[in-house]
């Protein structure tokens, strides 16, 4: 789940300056679920913008806001609402907005800042467990990630910075991770996963934009 | 010049740290090693620690060297990728740098840039790798060099950390990545550490024990509360606020207030004293009190 959080009412009004008619765009998923972009965030923007002189000329909750080919299908969809707007304001993730930016021809805001990828513990509440690096190395580490759990991502044990209380120096809110592979391992009589030395990870430093074609793959 | 033969020899090794200025002044670091360079066997520069930006571990490092003392190159992966990392290990070679610790580094949150991007490219394990294949004449990547280092490699470890295992499970790949010199986090309690010797005592490398000087009962209680494996026993503090109190009344009485210096040296000496005849040697990190070095290693009879 893409975990986002959404900008500041003034920093979206700041970005919409000049442009009065707004199409609204929501996700049917992850910011569905970390309601930042669902039915009633959007309906609850709409109107603010309405009260700040705005207006709205239509709105779609999009299925889901990631996907270039959905999202341009809806796009064709509300074409009357979207032609009558100055630009369009996306409550969804990076990708989301980046993907509406392909969609149209129509100037494009987001009204959110993405944060990470993560799990949701429970009704609003988020917690990232996994960097996308590229390159998994959780079979050797009991399933944490050292990557994402140490502060500082090593790869070979711990530095010195576990607390007396098993936290992390960097964060006494956080668990120091490789205590927590530790005791994990340890528990389930496996430490030799993370006695040998593990490499420097390639993926961590590979260029540009990611891409994947799955196209032709035999499962 | 290399810590090697004197690593290889059966002499009790003394190494002491100073810490480059924050600005281009020297003038304080490199006193501090012209007073303890002909007492220790190597001085360590360390690399901008604890996150502050401040003046480099190498161009210190070369000063010292030309002063005529081993400097010890510490050097941490927070900063640099793989391709900086190693081309400063190259450009210490040449400037005449032959000791190396490699260390984590802390995290920027703790320094004064807190919104450095942390590199970590390497981890410590994977930098000392990386540092041994340099002396082997090869990159990373496996490249050949012309013209290679032969580094004596350093690394560190935390005695008082809980659970100690996890540290000497790393520890063991630090070693086997090419450390030939372990230098440990501070130590205040010899029981402690003979128990940690111990339990290393199937690793083959010089363990220099970690000593720094107490100044005072309150940077005892702080380092206490904030600095991750390091325990100041209870007896030590209480030592320190007495000689706390003493100085209180001697400044009332307009009379010099040393006890809580004297009793410092005395503890840093007994330290020592205790720790000897449990490992190699010992590293000192006197945190702006080198100018007291020199009684410590005195009254410890080095």
């Amino acid at each position: 789940m893409t975990i986002s959080e959404p900008k500041s009412l003034e920093e979206i009004l700041t970005t919409l300056e000049g442009q009065d008619r707004i199409f609204l765009v929501g996700c049917s998923d992850c910011a569905t679920v970390v309601q930042v972009g669902g039915e009633d965030q959007v309906k609850a923007m709409a109107e603010k913008l309405g009260e700040h002189g705005k207006t709205v000329t239509g709105t779609l909750i999009a299925e889901p806001g990631c996907h270039l080919l959905n999202l341009r299908r809806q796009f064709r969809e509300h074409r009357q609402e979207v032609a009558a707007a100055d630009a369009m304001l996306i409550l969804s993730c990076g990708t989301g907005a980046q993907t509406a930016a392909q969609a149209t021809d129509k100037p494009v805001h987001t009204g959110t800042n993405t944060l990470f990828l993560g799990c949701v513990e429970r009704f609003g509440q988020f917690r990232e467990y996994c960097s996308a690096c590229g390159n998994c190395t959780l079979e050797q580490t009991g399933y944490i990630c050292s990557v994402t759990r140490c502060s500082k991502g090593l790869q070979n044990g711990p530095c010195g910075g576990t607390t007396a209380e098993g936290k992390c120096e960097v964060n006494p809110e956080t668990d120091c991770g490789w205590l927590l592979i530790y005791n994990k391992l340890k528990e389930q009589g496996k430490l030799d996963s993370v006695k040998s030395y593990l490499p420097p990870k390639e993926a961590l430093v590979q260029p540009g934009q990611r891409t994947l074609s799955r196209e032709g793959k035999e499962e | 010049m290399s810590l090697r033969p004197v690593l290889q020899s059966n002499t009790f090794v003394v190494t002491s740290e100073v810490g480059p200025p924050k600005g281009t002044n020297l003038h304080h670091v490199l006193e501090e090693a012209k007073l303890l360079g002909p007492l220790v066997h190597g001085i360590n520069v360390t690399d901008i620690q604890a996150a502050a930006m401040r003046l480099g571990s190498m161009a210190t490092c070369h000063l010292i060297k030309d002063l005529g003392y081993r400097p010890v190159l510490q050097m941490v992966c927070r900063d640099r990728n793989r391709l900086a990392l190693q081309s400063d290990l190259l450009s210490a070679w040449v400037l005449g740098i032959e000791n190396v610790l490699c260390l984590t580094g802390d995290h920027p949150t703790l320094g004064d840039h807190k919104g450095a991007k942390p590199v970590y490219d390497l981890d410590s394990v994977q930098l000392l790798k990386v540092a041994k294949g340099l002396n082997e004449g090869h990159d990373m990547s496996g490249n050949e060099l012309d013209g290679k280092p032969d580094f004596c490699l350093g690394a560190v470890v935390t005695p008082g950390a809980n659970p100690v295992e996890m540290q000497i499970l790393k520890l063991e790949k630090k070693v086997e990545a090419g450390a030939e010199f372990i230098q440990t986090q501070a130590v205040y309690d010899v029981g402690m550490f003979a128990d940690f010797m111990e339990k290393i005592a199937h690793i083959k490398v010089p363990v220099l024990a970690g000593i720094v000087l107490l100044k005072s009962a309150g940077m005892a209680r702080y380092m206490n509360k904030n600095v991750a494996g390091v325990s100041v026993p209870e007896e030590l503090i209480q030592e320190m606020a007495r000689a706390g109190e003493a100085d209180k009344a001697a400044k009332a009485e307009g009379k010099k207030a040393d006890a809580q210096v004297k009793t410092s040296i005395a503890i840093g000496a007994r330290l020592i004293q205790g720790l000897k005849p449990l490992c190699r040697g010992v590293h000192l990190m006197p945190l702006g009190w080198g100018h007291h070095v020199p009684a410590v290693l005195k009254a410890a009879g080095l």
